[in-house]
């Protein structure tokens, strides 16, 4: 017994140190260095600057906004796809179309984007061929909403098409010979069920929307509109770690109140 | 109710799929184009590519990127599994549910603050930025996955197997190495492969903790877009596209082989970014 519970431990090990080491002592390290200034001198002075300047707050409400936005657009986008998608006899091809492009690197397709938004790129050309004239649109907020929720929408397609494979047909059917119309089906029945998804959804694309640094410095401009950026900008530009640890905070408390909202306890699935 | 898509609905999910997939097909086309910018298309020509393949840097930061992928997935693969055995052998239902959502704090981290805390991290222990740190952090942000990719395939595993194996006189050793790894081999095959593409999707985690000496693909194609389009990226996207459906390709035939020594899979596997 004495060697079973040994060989046991042989597996928690190496888990556990894991654990430790890049779980909890990362977090734990973040939270630490926020109660320090820039001279290494404990103080309370980064969350007071935080709370007290405009201009973090203000960042933090852009951030919040922004990251909003992309989720309201993906989702959008994404319901009608996955509905229709999951109506498709060959469902599970369609969905392959999906998930192809997020195993595409982001920073290619962020890349490809400096080119379509660019002065004389794809899309300026179209805007000219239909009598618009050009427009300056990489580096503005408008263009770093739309490339995210680009980005995000595969994400925000897939757990809403997981839960609508998820509803039995026989629900559907019961609704129509009840007499409920297209619409009333969708309202009272689909979009009720496909809660956790959108939920799921939500959670996946929104927190990462508040940190997305790469795009907002290639698309966004060298503006600092978000969170993530400034975390970036203070730990590898400015070098002042404390105050980015402070805005780290900010982001982990705002992670956690998201979680929060959008968990729904998910059961296993398997029986 | 007919339970088939509308004539609007598809020409919808067509439209979307154009503007899903322009974005990529024009990086593609214009790897082609003798000009310099994505602007105008100059002429079909396959200098960008030549230009790709000789440059010396762009080859020694491909090899590195495939090296760290391979490594950081394989460590992340063992640790995972284990992790997943650990976790399905506590018994108290508490305990296993703490661990996973220990488990999953790195899934759900936005990737800067896993960058940060991770650089905070090396620094504390002075560790030098480079290969190690960046491997570090690949084998730990990958673990979690491939716990998760392995664990249903453990608890699906009837425990009278193990039992009648011990009632059989099997020591711990014969019942992991002949009953238990056998039965999660292909959660444990698809945990590996999501490592893999885990590692080469990520940016800003390797980004924060590389150092100067040190670079990844996306990293340099980072800093080479920050200075404008050069179209020998676009080159290097061609190539990425064709890597990434092969490796696409080999991830369905293995689900596909999974699927057809029983497990049932219904869900999509959602990689991350």
């Amino acid at each position: 017994m004495a060697m079973k519970k040994s060989f046991k431990g042989l597996f928690y090990t190496p888990y556990i140190l894991w654990l430790a080491m890049f779980v909890i002592a990362p977090v734990a390290l973040i939270i630490y260095y926020s109660f320090f200034d820039i001279h290494h001198q404990f103080t309370f002075s980064n969350y007071r600057v935080f709370f007290e300047s405009g201009t973090y707050l203000t960042m933090t409400a852009n951030s919040v906004l922004y990251a909003f936005l992309i989720t309201v657009i993906s989702i959008l986008i994404s319901y009608p796809m996955a509905l229709v998608i999951s109506r498709l006899k060959h469902r599970d091809l369609w969905i392959l179309l999906v998930i192809l492009p997020t195993w595409i690197n982001l920073l290619l397709k962020a890349y490809a984007f400096i080119g379509l938004l660019s002065r004389d790129g794809l899309v300026n050309n179209l805007f000219e061929f239909f009598g618009i004239p050009a427009q300056q649109m990489l580096f503005t907020d408008a263009s770093f909403i739309l490339v995210a929720a680009y980005i995000q929408i595969p994400f925000m397609i897939l757990p809403i098409y997981n839960s609508m494979t998820d509803i039995s047909d026989s629900y559907i059917r019961a609704s129509s010979d009840l007499g409920a119309t297209k619409w009333q089906t969708l309202t009272k029945i689909i979009i009720p069920m496909t809660m956790p998804g959108i939920k799921s959804g939500i959670q996946i694309v929104f927190i990462p929307s508040l940190s997305l640094f790469m795009l907002s410095r290639l698309i966004g401009g060298n503006k600092i509109i978000t969170l993530g950026t400034a975390v970036e900008e203070h730990f590898l530009t400015t070098m002042n770690w404390g105050m980015g640890s402070t805005i780290g905070v900010v982001l982990i408390i705002s992670m956690v109140v998201v979680m929060l909202f959008t968990n729904t306890k998910r059961k296993g699935r398997r029986s | 109710m007919d339970n088939r898509a509308s004539k609007l609905g598809k020409f919808y999910i067509i439209f979307v799929f154009l503007l899903m997939y322009m974005p990529i097909f024009y990086l593609i086309i214009y790897s082609f184009s003798k000009g310099t910018t994505m602007a105008n298309f100059d002429g079909f020509t396959l200098s960008h590519y030549g230009e790709l393949f000789a440059d010396k840097r762009m080859l020694a930061i491909f090899l590195d990127t495939i090296l760290i992928a391979l490594l950081s997935s394989l460590f992340s693969t063992i640790i995972g599994t284990m992790g997943a055995i650990a976790v399905h052998n506590t018994k108290r239902r508490h305990q296993r549910e703490t661990l996973l959502s220990l488990n999953s704090i790195l899934l759900v981290s936005p990737d800067v603050i896993i960058g940060a805390s991770f650089l905070i991290f090396f620094t504390a222990l002075k560790l030098p930025l480079g290969f190690w740190s960046v491997l570090l952090s690949h084998i730990a942000f990958e673990i979690p996955i491939v716990l998760l990719m392995v664990l249903p395939r453990l608890d699906e595993m009837s425990p009278s197997l193990i039992n009648a194996a011990m009632d059989l006189g099997a020591t711990s050793t014969q019942i992991l190495s002949k009953i238990t790894l056998p039965f999660i081999q292909p959660g444990i095959i698809a945990g590996f492969f999501m490592a893999i593409t885990y590692s080469l999707d990520d940016f800003a985690v390797t980004f924060f903790v590389t150092g100067n000496g040190f670079t990844t693909l996306s990293v340099e194609i980072y800093s080479r877009a920050r200075q404008g389009i050069s179209l020998e990226i676009n080159a290097l996207a061609g190539i990425m596209f064709i890597f990434s459906l092969v490796l696409v390709g080999i991830y369905y035939l293995i689900e596909n082989h999974n699927l057809s020594s029983g497990r049932k899979l219904d869900r999509v596997e959602v990689p991350d970014r």
